[in-house]
């Protein structure tokens, strides 16, 4: 901005509160834009880059991967992603080995691009700060929780843990699943657990992966093997919650034997390499996105079951969704904060994610157990798609992100 | 009526007064309110009239204030809805308006959103006396409620600096202008109060080019704006057969 309207204290254009994986690339995308962003987060990012944070592993879906180029986050994760060809689904049982009937994925299918990148949460969260870091537009205040959030008729202003107040056209809470600003917004949700927990940890394998990504249904839930660089595959081993905490707490050879019962031996000798972390899966949803001068992002306004891989990607879309409404309402000198311009937002983004909420959860339920009649019945349509070209096809396009009225950012376009 | 001048009456710092016009101000800037049917249809205007201007001033339409040096007017201002996004994209603006309850309210939402807007409670033949010039006048859905229109046309147009351009938007006297703009949506969708506009006032866009021609400025390009029921969404479109607008601009 050139010169700034006279107003009675400062006021930024956003304030984001949650300097996350969806917090970040949003700040990004903002200051691309034009726009002056001030981002708050409880947590100092040197700790968020730390390895011992967020041990995850995430399938960055194509469309997602052209946004992370746009935003220039994509040039600096240079050697840290390893794209998925090919996706392999089957049911399987423990030592029982796959199931015969499976789906496969090809990405040859459907183009040239892979079906997706995977990429360390930890590297993700480095290339996003770096990004920050060079950008001008967008001032960081961590570690400072937000106290107290008040609306008028010309702003949002926020007060922190260390008593300053911040002043925006426009409050958007990108804090998480368990959003504090939501609650102090007394927006409430509906949802549930899933009493299913994932266990993550890396895996160390003999033979090349090839990016190949296989996911087999186990009856405690999905265990996938997502190929990371190297001959290392990301596990997410889902388990009932208590057998999960068990499964964490076993001795490493423990483990190890666990881990390799259900992982087989496609990949050669195997064995779990540093840390396992354990998260609780739940879904929840939003009742509603928006108020006056206040919007949810990302996990605050939804979370799902990680049974796809989806989390992160829809995150994105509305990152993505949510630049584009902004930086458009405010070429036009529309007030960025008002209800009208907030609501294209929330219609453009509250079907998608409550649709994939839903299919998560039905996917969870149909393959998350071992009934016979069912685990037939699901087999056979696991045969089914896989013999139906065009069904296929649909299934890739849906979790490569190109399916659907897309925001200029996840088309690879400029804002 | 109340006979102090809307200035006077902002100046005089009356509590109540400036709460009232806060709660006006707040009724004309609700998005869901009253004036739904402006705030659905200021996009898509705001969006064709940065793009002309842009244009036809060779601006950078990068930056955030692309409109940095130029003087508008907005002739008929009512609550400011157009006034605070040119002077968000960084014009000085004049916004005038016959109703003072209308500059008082616009004045008080613009001193809340922090923006310097100059309002004042006149006519567009007043300004044109005092000598005023503008670089662009907004004369939008403003000719079918005056009574001479084209005395009003030429004071404005002789505000307008060579090289200068005006926007007009009005409706056209036609019998699908009645059933919609009237008879849809005043008495059934009840967007605006019944009465609001008068069918025999509606414009065609030939008298309008008359007017326009009388008053010294040449039309530039002519546009339809039509409204879609099914996305509740405004655009542009060939048909003037209801809404439309008019670029004109003053020979250097």
């Amino acid at each position: 901005m050139t010169t700034r309207e006279a107003m009675p204290g400062a006021v930024t254009d956003v304030v984001i509160v949650g300097g996350g994986l969806a917090g970040l690339p949003l700040a990004l995308a903002l200051a691309k834009g034009g726009l002056e962003v001030t981002v708050i987060d409880a947590i100092a990012p040197a700790t968020s880059a730390d390895p011992g944070f967020d041990g995850r592993t995430s399938a960055i879906a194509f469309s997602s991967c052209r946004m992370l180029d746009e935003l220039g986050v994509m040039t600096r994760l240079k050697g840290q992603t390893q794209p998925i060809n090919d996706i392999l689904v089957s049911d399987g049982r423990v030592r029982g080995g796959a199931s015969p009937l499976f789906l496969h994925f090809d990405h040859r299918e459907i183009g040239d691009e892979p079906l997706g990148q995977m990429i360390e949460n930890r590297f993700l969260r480095i290339a996003l700060q770096k990004s920050v870091d060079a950008e001008p537009a967008i001032t960081q205040i961590a570690p400072a929780t937000v106290r107290k959030a008040e609306f008028s008729s010309a702003a949002g202003t926020v007060t922190l843990s260390d008593g300053r107040r911040l002043s925006a056209r426009l409050i958007i809470a990108a804090d998480g699943r368990g959003s504090p600003m939501r609650k102090q917004m007394g927006i409430r949700t509906i949802g549930w657990d899933y009493g299913q927990s994932g266990i993550v940890t890396t895996v160390e394998h003999e033979l090349p992966h090839e990016g190949v990504a296989q996911e087999y249904f186990l009856p405690g839930g999905p265990f996938a093997m997502l190929p990371m660089t190297g001959n290392r595959c990301s596990l997410v081993w889902t388990e009932k919650t208590a057998a999960a905490k068990a499964m964490v707490a076993l001795p490493d050879a423990d483990f190890a034997n666990e881990m390799r019962a259900r992982f087989g031996t496609h990949l050669g000798a195997c064995r779990p390499v540093g840390p396992r972390w354990s998260y609780p899966l739940s879904m929840h949803l939003a009742r509603g996105y928006v108020k006056p001068r206040f919007a949810l992002l990302g996990d605050a306004a939804h979370g799902i079951h990680p049974i796809a891989g989806q989390g992160l990607n829809l995150g994105w879309r509305d990152v993505a969704a949510m630049a584009e409404v902004i930086v458009d309402a405010a070429r036009l000198g529309l007030d960025i904060g008002a209800l009208d311009i907030l609501e294209r937002y929330e219609r453009w983004r509250r079907f998608d994610n409550t649709v994939l909420a839903m299919t998560m959860d039905g996917l969870n339920r149909l393959f998350s157990n071992d009934i016979a009649p069912v685990r037939l019945a699901r087999d056979l349509g696991l045969g089914i798609v896989n013999r139906i070209g065009p069904a296929r096809r649909l299934f890739m396009r849906h979790a490569g992100g190109s399916i659907g009225d897309l925001p200029r950012l996840l088309r690879g376009e400029a804002l | 009526m109340n006979t102090k001048t809307p200035a006077a009456r902002i100046n005089t710092v009356d509590p109540a007064e400036i709460a009232r016009f806060s709660a006006m101000a707040a009724e004309w800037w609700d998005p869901a309110g009253k004036f739904r049917p402006l705030h659905k249809f200021n996009p898509t205007r705001l969006a064709y009239i940065r793009e002309r201007v842009v244009r036809h001033f060779a601006l950078d339409p990068a930056v955030r204030r692309p409109f940095e040096g130029l003087r508008i007017l907005d002739i008929g201002c009512g609550g400011g809805l157009l006034c605070e996004p040119m002077a968000r994209m960084g014009a000085h603006v004049v916004g005038a308006d016959a109703g003072d309850l209308n500059i008082a309210t616009a004045q008080v939402h613009a001193g809340e959103q922090g923006l310097a807007i100059d309002y004042r409670c006149t006519t567009a033949e007043a300004l044109a006396e005092a000598g005023e010039q503008f670089d662009i006048i907004l004369n939008m859905e403003v000719i079918e409620h005056v009574a001479d229109r084209a005395g009003f046309i030429n004071a404005c147009a002789g505000m307008v600096k060579p090289g200068g351009l005006m926007f007009v938007a009005t409706l056209n006297r036609t019998l699908k202008a009645y059933s919609l703009a009237i008879v849809g949506a005043e008495y059934l969708l009840r967007w605006l109060p019944a009465g609001t506009h008068e069918w025999s006032k509606f414009v065609t866009p030939a008298e309008l080019a008359a007017d326009i021609a009388a008053a010294g400025l040449d039309i530039a390009e002519q546009t339809g704006v039509g409204y879609n029921p099914i996305l509740d969404r405004w655009s542009l479109t060939p048909d003037m057969a209801v809404n439309y607008m008019v670029l004109c601009e003053r020979p250097r």
